[in-house]
C-alpha cells in the first residue's frame, strides 16, 4: 500500500503530501523531492506525442531497498508521486495505474471546485478521504 | 409597556421563571432556549406566542427584560385563560391564574407539583403548572430533576430514543434544545425544561451556565463546537432550525441573524415543522433558493458557472475552506457548474453552516439533486447518522468515474447520473453502418433473398450510404481494374465476409446508440473469422495489388478512355446530391461511383438487389473479377473504417490503386447520367453487401459496354489526367476513411474506458 502520496505542482512545489507512518514523514518528503528529478528526466525523454494516458503514467521511478517510488504526470505538468512499501507483495502495475487514475480524478474534482485556486494546497476533504482509502490498506 | 402589577404569587412565580430563564443572570433574557421552551410549554398557539412576544416588547428590544418577561408571562396567563391578548389586559384582568406551562410527564408533573406545592403554599393555584422537567422518561437522573431536564433535552436531541444522556451534553443542549424542539413537537414542548420554581432553579441555573455559551449562540452565529454532539441529532434540529432560520438568515445572508425575529420566526416554524429529515428543504426555502438561482441564471434548467457561484457564496462570508467543502458536496456531477438542484443543496448547506450546523461529510440524501424535496425520507435515521458521522471516510457520492482527464466527459455516476443532465453517458454513435446494415450483411451472408435487405436498404440511413458509397466506389474502381483478372471465388466470399464482418464489427464495436453496453460478444467470432479471411485478403490483395497496379498501368492504354472529363462534371453533379451522409466522399465517390455506374445498367442493380448474393458467383467471370475486386477493395475500405487494422490501409491503398485503374478501364460515355442517377439512389439505399451484387450487375454492364467504347488517341493523356484525378479522389476518400476510423477508434477507446471504469468500480480497491 502506498505509504506516501504527494501531488506536486508544475513549479515543483507540493500541493499535497501525506505519509502514513508519521515518523518517516520527513524521509518521504525527501524521497519525493528527489524523485522529481527522475520525473523530469522521464518527461523530457518522452516525446511530445499525442497525450496518451500511458504517457501520463511514468512507472517506477526508482526503487530503494525499502520502498519503490512511482510517478505520474498530468497534461498540465502536475505530478503525482507515490511511494509504496517494498515489503508489500509487489503491487501490480495495473493497480498502481488505477491508483494514479483515481488520484487524477480526485485531483480533477478538486480543480473543478471554483473555490480552489490552482496553486493552493489541497484541503479538500473528499481528496483526503480518497487518499486515505488508498493508503489505509494492508501494511 | 405599561406598568405591570402582579400579585404576590404572580410576582414570585414570575421571578422564579425569570431566574430560570435568565441563566446568564444578566437581568435580561434573550429569546432563547428557556424562554422559548417556556412559552412552548405554555401550550399556546404559535401565533399567540408571537403576539405575546410582540406585545411585551421583546421583539422590539430583542430580548426579554425582566419587565418584558413578566408581561409576557402575564399575557401567557391571559391567553391561557382564553382572554384576548391585549396590552391592557395585563392589568385589567384580575384573578388571572398563573400561566400554566404544560407538563408532559407525569412524574415530572408530580415532581414539580410536589415541589411547587411544597414550595409555595400560596401558590396553590399552580396545580402542576410548571411543566415537569422534560419527562422523556429519562428517569436516569431521577435524582436531579434538572439533570433530567437537561438530559432530556439532550436526549431529545438524540433521536429522542436513547434515554441515557450524559450530563455533559446538557449544556450544549439548551441552545439546541429549543431549536430541536420542534422536532418532537408531540412531547417536546412540554418537556421543555421549564423547571419548577424555587429550589429547582438554582440547580438549573448552575447547570445552565454551561449552556449559556450555547445560548449566546443564539445571538448570533457560528455554532459552538459542542454542537458536534448534536451533529448527529443535528438532523432533527437543523430542519426546524433551518426552516425557521432560513428566512431570517437568508435575508441577511451577509449579516448576522437578528435575534428576536429569527428566534420567533424559528420557533414558529419549528413548531410547525415536523420534518424528520434535518436537511430537508422546505418549500419556502426552496422557493427562495430558486429565486436566488434566477438572479444568477434566468434559465432554471441551466447551469450556474463556478465563478458566479463562487462570488455568490462568498458573499455569505463563510470561510473559503468551508465553501470549498460545500461545493464539493453539492456539485454532484463534478462539472464545475451548479444546476438548480445543486445550487439549492449548496445554498441549504451554506444556510446550515451559517446557523451553526456542521457540514456533513457526505451530501445528505435529501440534498442530493434528485432527492431534494422528496418526502420519502424513509431512512431518516440513516441520514442523521450520515450527517453525524464526521469520522466516516465518506466518498463523495458522485464519484467521478475514472475517465481520462483529457476526455472531457463525465462518465455515468453509479446510479445518480440519471437525474443529472450534465452527465452524459458517452454513447458512441456509429457513423458507419448501423444495425440495419448489419442485418443486411447478415441477410446477405445467409444468402437469403435480397428482398429483405432491400427494405432496410431503402431505409438505409445516411451514414450507411457514406460507407456504401465509398465501398461501392472503391469496389467499382477495383472491379474495373481487375478487369481481366480472374479472381477466384474465394475473393468473392472473402470480401463479402470481410465486408459483412467488418460492417458488423463496425456496428457492433461502435455500439448502437441504444445500448450502452459493450458490444455483444457474438460479433467477435465473426471478426476473427473475418480476420482470417481478411488475412487471405491481405495476401490476395498484395498480390492483386501488384496486378492491379500493373493493370492500371496497362489499362489506360488498353481500356477505352474513361469519359471522365466529360463525365466528371456529370457525376459530380450527381454525386453531391447523393451524398446524404457522405461529406468528403463527394469528391471521390462521384468520380468513382459514377464511373462504374456510367456503364452500369441500373435496372440490373435492382434486379440484383432482389437477387441473391449467389448471383455474383454466377455472373460472368468478367463480372466476377470486377465485382470481386471491387468488393475486395470495398471490404478493405469498410474494414478499415471499422477495425483499427493498419494492414487494411494497405489494402485500401491497393484498392484505391485498382480503383483508379478501374476508373480508367470503365469508359462510359453514353449511358452515364440517367444511369448514374439511378445508381446513385440505389447506392445510397443499398448497403455494401448488396452493392456487391449490384455492382456485379453494373460491372457486367460496364464490361459489356467496355469493348464497345472506342479508344481515342488522346486517351493516354486523358487517362493520365483521369488517373491523377482518380488518385486525388482516392486520397480524399482515404482521408475521409481515416478520419472515420479515427473517430471509431476514439469511440472504441471511450467504450474501453467506460468498461475499465466499470471494472474498477466493481473490483474492490484493495489490491495489496
Amino acid at each position: 500500500m502506498a505509504v506516501c502520496i504527494a501531488v506536486i505542482a508544475k513549479e515543483n512545489y507540493p500541493l499535497y503530501i501525506r505519509s502514513i507512518p508519521a515518523e518517516h514523514e520527513l524521509k518521504f518528503h525527501y524521497t519525493v523531492h528527489t524523485s522529481l528529478d527522475v520525473v523530469d528526466e522521464k518527461v523530457s525523454a518522452m516525446g511530445k506525442a499525442l497525450v496518451d494516458q500511458r504517457e501520463l503514467y511514468l512507472g517506477l521511478l526508482y526503487p530503494t531497498e525499502d520502498y519503490k517510488v512511482y510517478g505520474y504526470v498530468t497534461n498540465s505538468k502536475v505530478k503525482f508521486v507515490m511511494v509504496v512499501d517494498s515489503s508489500n507483495t509487489a503491487l501490480r502495475d495495473n493497480e498502481i495505474r488505477s491508483m494514479f487514475r483515481k488520484l487524477h480524478n480526485s485531483y480533477t474534482d478538486v480543480m473543478c471546485n471554483p473555490f480552489y485556486n490552482p496553486g493552493d494546497r489541497i484541503h479538500s476533504r473528499a481528496f483526503d478521504n480518497m487518499v486515505t482509502s488508498m493508503m489505509v490498506q494492508v501494511c | 409597556m405599561e406598568g405591570l402589577t402582579l400579585s404576590d404569587a404572580e410576582q414570585k412565580y414570575y421571578s422564579d421563571l425569570f431566574s430560570y430563564c435568565d441563566i446568564e443572570s444578566t437581568k435580561k433574557v434573550a429569546s432563547n432556549g428557556r424562554v422559548v421552551e417556556l412559552f412552548r410549554a405554555a401550550q399556546l398557539p404559535n401565533e399567540v406566542v408571537l403576539q405575546i412576544m410582540e406585545l411585551c416588547g421583546a421583539t422590539r428590544l430583542g430580548y426579554f427584560g425582566r419587565s418584558q418577561f413578566y408581561i409576557a408571562l402575564k399575557l401567557v396567563a391571559v391567553a391561557q385563560s382564553g382572554l384576548p391578548l391585549r396590552v391592557e389586559s395585563i392589568n385589567t384582568v384580575k384573578d388571572l391564574p398563573l400561566p400554566r406551562f404544560g407538563a408532559s410527564k407525569n412524574e415530572q408533573e408530580s415532581r414539580h407539583t410536589t415541589s411547587y406545592s411544597s414550595d409555595a403554599e400560596n401558590q396553590g393555584s399552580y396545580s402542576g403548572v410548571i411543566p415537569p422537567p422534560p419527562g422523556r422518561v429519562q428517569v436516569k437522573k431521577g435524582s436531579v430533576s434538572h439533570d433530567t431536564v437537561q438530559s432530556r433535552s439532550s436526549t431529545e436531541q438524540q433521536e429522542s430514543i436513547s434515554p441515557v444522556v450524559s450530563p455533559q451534553q446538557s449544556p450544549p443542549t439548551s441552545p439546541h434544545t429549543w431549536r430541536k424542539h420542534n422536532r418532537h413537537p408531540s412531547g417536546g414542548n412540554n418537556e421543555r425544561p421549564l423547571a419548577g420554581p424555587g429550589p429547582f432553579w438554582s440547580p438549573f441555573t448552575e447547570a445552565q451556565t454551561g449552556s449559556s455559551a450555547g445560548d449566546t449562540m443564539w445571538s448570533g452565529h457560528s455554532p459552538p463546537p459542542p454542537q458536534e454532539n448534536w451533529v448527529s441529532f443535528a438532523d432533527t434540529p437543523p430542519t426546524s432550525t433551518l426552516l425557521a432560520m432560513h428566512p431570517a438568515s437568508v435575508q441577511d445572508q451577509t449579516t448576522v441573524r437578528t435575534v428576536a425575529s429569527a428566534t420567533t420566526a424559528n420557533e414558529i416554524r419549528r413548531q410547525s415543522s415536523s420534518y424528520d429529515d434535518p436537511w430537508k428543504i422546505t418549500d419556502e426555502q426552496r422557493q427562495y433558493y430558486v429565486n436566488q438561482f434566477k438572479t444568477i441564471q434566468p434559465d432554471l434548467n441551466g447551469f450556474i458557472p463556478g465563478s458566479a457561484a463562487k462570488e455568490f457564496f462568498t458573499k455569505s462570508k463563510l470561510p473559503i475552506l468551508e465553501l470549498s467543502h460545500i461545493w464539493e458536496l453539492s456539485d454532484f456531477d463534478k462539472d464545475g457548474a451548479l444546476t438548480l438542484d445543486e445550487f439549492c443543496a449548496a445554498f441549504h448547506l451554506v444556510v446550515a453552516r451559517k446557523n451553526g450546523y456542521d457540514l456533513p461529510e457526505k451530501l445528505p440524501e435529501s440534498l442530493m439533486p434528485k432527492l431534494i424535496d422528496l418526502e420519502d425520507s424513509a431512512d431518516v435515521g440513516d441520514q442523521s447518522g450520515e450527517v453525524g458521522y464526521s469520522g466516516s471516510p465518506a466518498e463523495a457520492p458522485p464519484s467521478k468515474s475514472p475517465s481520462m482527464p483529457s476526455l472531457n466527459q463525465t462518465w455515468p455516476e453509479l446510479n445518480q447520473s440519471s437525474e443529472d443532465t450534465a452527465i452524459v453517458h458517452p454513447v458512441p454513435i456509429r457513423m458507419t453502418p448501423s444495425k440495419i446494415h448489419m442485418q443486411e450483411m447478415e441477410l446477405k451472408r445467409t444468402g437469403s433473398d435480397h428482398t429483405n435487405p432491400t427494405s432496410p436498404l431503402l431505409v438505409k440511413p445516411p451514414d450507411l450510404s457514406e460507407e456504401n458509397k465509398i465501398n461501392s466506389s472503391v469496389k467499382f474502381v477495383s472491379g474495373n481494374t481487375v478487369d481481366g483478372y480472374s479472381s477466384s471465388d474465394s475473393f468473392t466470399s472473402d470480401p463479402e465476409q470481410i465486408g459483412n464482418t467488418v460492417t458488423r464489427q463496425r456496428s457492433h464495436s461502435g455500439t448502437s446508440p441504444d445500448n450502452t453496453a459493450p458490444p455483444p460478444p457474438p460479433p467477435r467470432p465473426h471478426q476473427s473469422h473475418s480476420r482470417s479471411s481478411s488475412l487471405d485478403m491481405n495476401r490476395t490483395f498484395t498480390v492483386t495489388t501488384g496486378q492491379q497496379q500493373a493493370g492500371v498501368v496497362a489499362h489506360p492504354p488498353a481500356v477505352p478512355p474513361r469519359p471522365q472529363p466529360s463525365q466528371a462534371p456529370g457525376p459530380h453533379v450527381h454525386r453531391p446530391v447523393d451524398a446524404e451522409g457522405l461529406i468528403t466522399h463527394t469528391s471521390t465517390s462521384p468520380q468513382q461511383i459514377p464511373e462504374q455506374p456510367n456503364f452500369a445498367d441500373f435496372s440490373q442493380f435492382e434486379v440484383f438487389a432482389a437477387s441473391s448474393v449467389n448471383e455474383e458467383h454466377d455472373d460472368e467471370a468478367e463480372k466476377h473479377p470486377e465485382v470481386l475486386q471491387v468488393e475486395k477493395s470495398s471490404e478493405p475500405s469498410a474494414s478499415l473504417r471499422v477495425a483499427k487494422t493498419d494492414g487494411r490501409v494497405e489494402e485500401k491503398t491497393a484498392a484505391s490503386a485498382p480503383a483508379n485503374a478501374g476508373k480508367g478501364t470503365t469508359p462510359l460515355a453514353p449511358p452515364p447520367k440517367p444511369i448514374r442517377r439511378r445508381l446513385k439512389s440505389e447506392d445510397e439505399l443499398r448497403p455494401e453487401v448488396d452493392e456487391h451484387s449490384q455492382k456485379t450487375g453494373v460491372l457486367a454492364a460496364v464490361l459489356a459496354s467496355q469493348p464497345s467504347i472506342p479508344r481515342s488517341v488522346g486517351k493516354d493523356k486523358k487517362a493520365i489526367q483521369a488517373s491523377i484525378r482518380r488518385n486525388k479522389e482516392t486520397n480524399t476518400v482515404l482521408a475521409r476513411l481515416n478520419s472515420e476510423l479515427q473517430q471509431q477508434l476514439k469511440d472504441v477507446l471511450e467504450e474501453r474506458i467506460s468498461l475499465e471504469v466499470q471494472l474498477e468500480q466493481l473490483r474492490p480497491f484493495s489490491h495489496l
